[in-house]
């Protein structure tokens, strides 16, 4: 190229190509089009919309204050019920989500169907609410801890399980090789030469699911899976606000305890 | 040298670690104590076992009646509304909250007490929300919308104001040397840093929404959720996994469209 044709024809600069500018216009248009659709389309019912404010301050004046007596009575075995339930499901979510985070690894399993297979029991378990996934195993199992922390479980296997393959993907592959050149059986293989790798991240996942889980499971029991939430939907039907304010409060101290604690050790592992 | 004192010179290779061994068996006890206190059992799991044959039998299968397929259809298109203007209201409003909280551009009480909305957003769960909502703006689809508003706001604003942090200040110093105004600094300097990042966080949002509108019709917010829940209570179990199977289906679309968009933003 010689430097006079870039004198005669002054170069233009763009940040993106012809390609990236429509495919973004296009992205802008759908959007603008779909939030038009929903808001011409779904059910509002304006006469309900009048006493909105009035009814959202009596709600508050019918929970303050709070029943705190109501506390040891019943609210206090709730709040330890519903810390067992997020622990046991994240541990078994741990235990359930290895085997099919193996084998959606492309690294450690490779069959392009048995990949997609376990990359389908994640995006189910995930896509499946822990509030839903709860309703099923109470229909099996009954009311009680046992369904919550089935659903719990549940829940958390595609969450884990999605980031456990990512950080078994990621693993080098030096220490493999070294260990398969001694003639390591593939049990070996993953103890000695995955799981060191991945280990970090393996907790660091845990205590981020636990942290989820504490606030899922504090809900679970609306729908009958144990927990504080048993307690809460037993509030809320009798209509006994100010021990619904209470239990509210409960939560809201708990999870924020459970966030302090967990990114104080996250900062100690990490 | 003998074989036997070679080896003995050698590190072990993998030594034990009696204090992970330790804390393995404290996991392990503490798990034994939970679930005698929860009173899970063997034979309640066994029992439970024989009632799912029974469940499993009723759901399947799947009930494709044009009257039921109706209903679903019906539920989803609220669902999917709802998340969308959940998220594009959410995404709205996070964007100036989630500035505010950016403590390398505000002043400390400002950041402080957007910070503080934050973590009053996110820390009750959606479903608490909707409760709370469904009191005060009666049932249906506008307390499943507000509820997930609040959701996105607590998600959105804490990972964008994350994102604005470690953003390069030496852009935002270039902008400033030139005598921008605070509106200048931010459409030049800020938001070209960080938009992508926005956008990925929104398009995660919209998926997250989805799965969370699937749920709020069970307290009465609206959506698939609600039809879900009716099914449930009269025992259509056949219904209940025509529809969950319709969940799954429109998450897994949802997830491939939103990797697809955080795509073309990049």
């Amino acid at each position: 190229m010689s430097t006079g044709e870039n004198a005669v024809a002054p170069r233009t600069w763009e940040a993106h190509s012809r390609g990236e500018r429509l495919a973004r216009f296009a992205v802008y248009l759908v959007t603008v089009a779909a939030v038009i659709w929903s808001a011409r389309f779904v059910e509002i019912i304006p006469e309900f919309l009048y006493d909105a404010p009035q009814q959202t301050v009596d709600l508050f004046r019918r929970m303050w204050p709070f029943d705190w007596s109501h506390y040891p009575k019943a609210v206090h075995a709730a709040l330890i019920e519903t810390f067992h339930i997020a622990t046991l499901g994240t541990l078994l979510a741990l235990v359930l989500a290895a085997p099919v985070a193996l084998m959606a690894a492309r690294n450690i399993t490779r069959s392009r169907a048995l990949n997609l297979f376990a990359t389908f029991i994640l995006v189910s378990s995930r896509s499946v609410n822990s509030l839903i996934w709860a309703l099923l195993f109470v229909a099996i199992f009954g009311p009680g801890a046992l369904a919550g922390v089935l659903a719990i479980a549940f829940r958390s296997i595609g969450f884990v399980g999605k980031l456990l393959a990512e950080a078994i993907e990621e693993a080098r592959e030096g220490p493999i090789e070294a260990l398969k050149a001694t003639g390591a059986s593939p049990a070996s293989l993953l103890i000695k030469g995955y799981w060191p790798q991945i280990e970090p991240s393996f907790w660091a996942v845990a205590l981020f699911r636990w942290d989820i889980n504490i606030r899922e499971s504090a809900v679970l029991g609306l729908v009958g899976a144990g927990g504080i939430g048993v307690a809460l939907e037993a509030a809320l039907s009798n209509l006994y606000w100010d021990q619904v304010g209470l239990i509210l409060a409960v939560i809201f101290a708990v999870v924020i305890v459970v966030e302090i604690f967990t990114s104080a050790i996250r900062k100690r592992i990490i | 040298m003998t074989p036997a004192a070679l080896s003995h010179s050698r590190a072990e290779a993998f030594p034990a670690n009696w204090l992970k061994r330790i804390g393995f068996a404290l996991l392990f006890l503490y798990v034994l104590y939970a679930m005698s206190t929860l009173e899970i059992t063997w034979e309640r799991f066994v029992t439970g076992l024989g009632h799912a044959d029974e469940f499993f039998g009723r759901m399947w299968p799947p009930n494709f009646e044009a009257t039921k397929l109706d209903l679903l259809k019906t539920g989803m298109i609220e669902s999917i509304q709802i998340a969308i203007l959940a998220t594009f209201v959410g995404v709205l409003l996070s964007l100036p909250l989630g500035l505010l909280a950016a403590r390398n551009l505000m002043p400390e009480w400002v950041s402080w007490t957007a910070r503080g909305t934050i973590a009053l957003c996110r820390s009750f769960h959606p479903i608490v929300v909707a409760i709370l909502f469904v009191k005060a703006v009666g049932f249906g689809a506008l307390a499943g919308i507000l509820a997930l508003i609040v959701a996105s706001m607590g998600f959105i604003s804490k990972l964008f104001a994350e994102a604005i942090e470690e953003m390069s200040l030496k852009q935002v110093e270039a902008v400033r040397a030139t005598g921008a105004s605070f509106w200048g600094v931010l459409v030049m300097g800020v938001l070209p840093q960080v938009m992508a990042r926005f956008i990925g966080f929104a398009a995660y949002q919209l998926d997250s929404n989805l799965r969370n509108s699937t749920m709020v019709g069970i307290v009465g917010g609206g959506g698939i959720g609600a039809t879900l829940f009716t099914a449930y209570q009269r025992f259509d179990y056949d219904f209940v996994l025509t529809i969950l199977m319709a969940i799954v289906a429109i998450i897994m679309v949802s997830e491939i469209a939103s990797g697809w968009l955080r795509k073309v933003f990049q």
